[in-house]
């Protein structure tokens, strides 16, 4: 899985949480889960929980305090997929 | 790794005592049960409980807000603070009500007992979601739901 195809799979697990539709659809991997899509740290939980299963991967509690952008979700991911 | 099932009974008054709540606002009389899976305790609401008065006048009962404010003091919050060991701190660390979604069956009048029981859905990342229900005093389901709530500054827990 490249980084595209984890994004195309990651966007509609974001879209269950937010109601920023104009930053959705712009999603970028600078994308700021708190300050841009306005999700609170209790949904972020929510997502990382979704990523898991979608993603067939185990995100530790270290991993997951990393996850503040697009970005850094998807290293995360991809890091996992890995291990 | 611990894999002694806890259900320990000295802990029921500990972990009472260590809910933020105070009167006014503390809906609990006393936890019943307290396992890694879920809680269970009681309230019976007085009959000069301070909303009454205006919800609504003639005709008390009980607002939906308080019953769901009920369940999760006792399934949510009792039960976030047995998991994290909170009753061992000085100051218990604030846990943040995130989401409901609750159902509510039937009337709950002044003087009602009413019994909660939660079952953990998750505790992970410092959130913890349970599956919540309020039975009265015939065993009836009065309400029931998801709630879920989050541990402010999460140590190494969940």
């Amino acid at each position: 899985m490249d980084r595209k195809q984890v994004i195309e799979k990651f966007a509609p697990i974001i879209a269950l949480y937010t109601q920023e539709k104009e930053v959705l659809a712009n999603l970028s991997e600078e994308t700021d889960f708190l300050n841009d899509l306005k999700i609170n740290s209790a949904n972020i939980v929510d997502i990382i929980l979704d990523a898991e299963e979608a993603f067939d991967i185990e995100i530790d509690d270290d991993s997951a305090e990393q996850m503040l952008t697009v970005g850094a979700a998807i290293d995360i991911i991809l890091k996992q997929q890995q291990a | 790794m611990e894999v002694k099932k806890i259900n320990d009974v000295d802990l029921l008054l500990p972990v009472k005592l260590a809910l933020p709540y105070r009167k006014p606002f503390l809906f609990v009389d006393e936890f019943l049960s307290l396992t890694e899976d879920g809680a269970s305790g009681s309230y019976t609401f007085r009959e000069d409980e301070f909303f009454y008065a205006g919800h609504f006048p003639d005709r008390p009962v009980t607002p939906g807000v308080i019953l769901t404010e009920t369940m999760a003091q006792i399934g949510l919050v009792g039960l976030g603070i047995f998991l994290t060991k909170a009753y061992l701190q000085e100051a218990v660390a604030p846990f943040a009500f995130t989401d409901s979604t609750v159902d509510y069956l039937l009337p709950v009048f002044p003087g009602e007992k009413v019994l909660v029981r939660s079952e953990k859905v998750y505790f992970r990342f410092g959130k913890l979601r349970c599956k919540v229900e309020m039975l009265n005093a015939k065993q009836e389901v009065v309400c029931r739901g998801t709630l879920s709530g989050m541990i402010l500054n999460p140590g190494k827990h969940g």
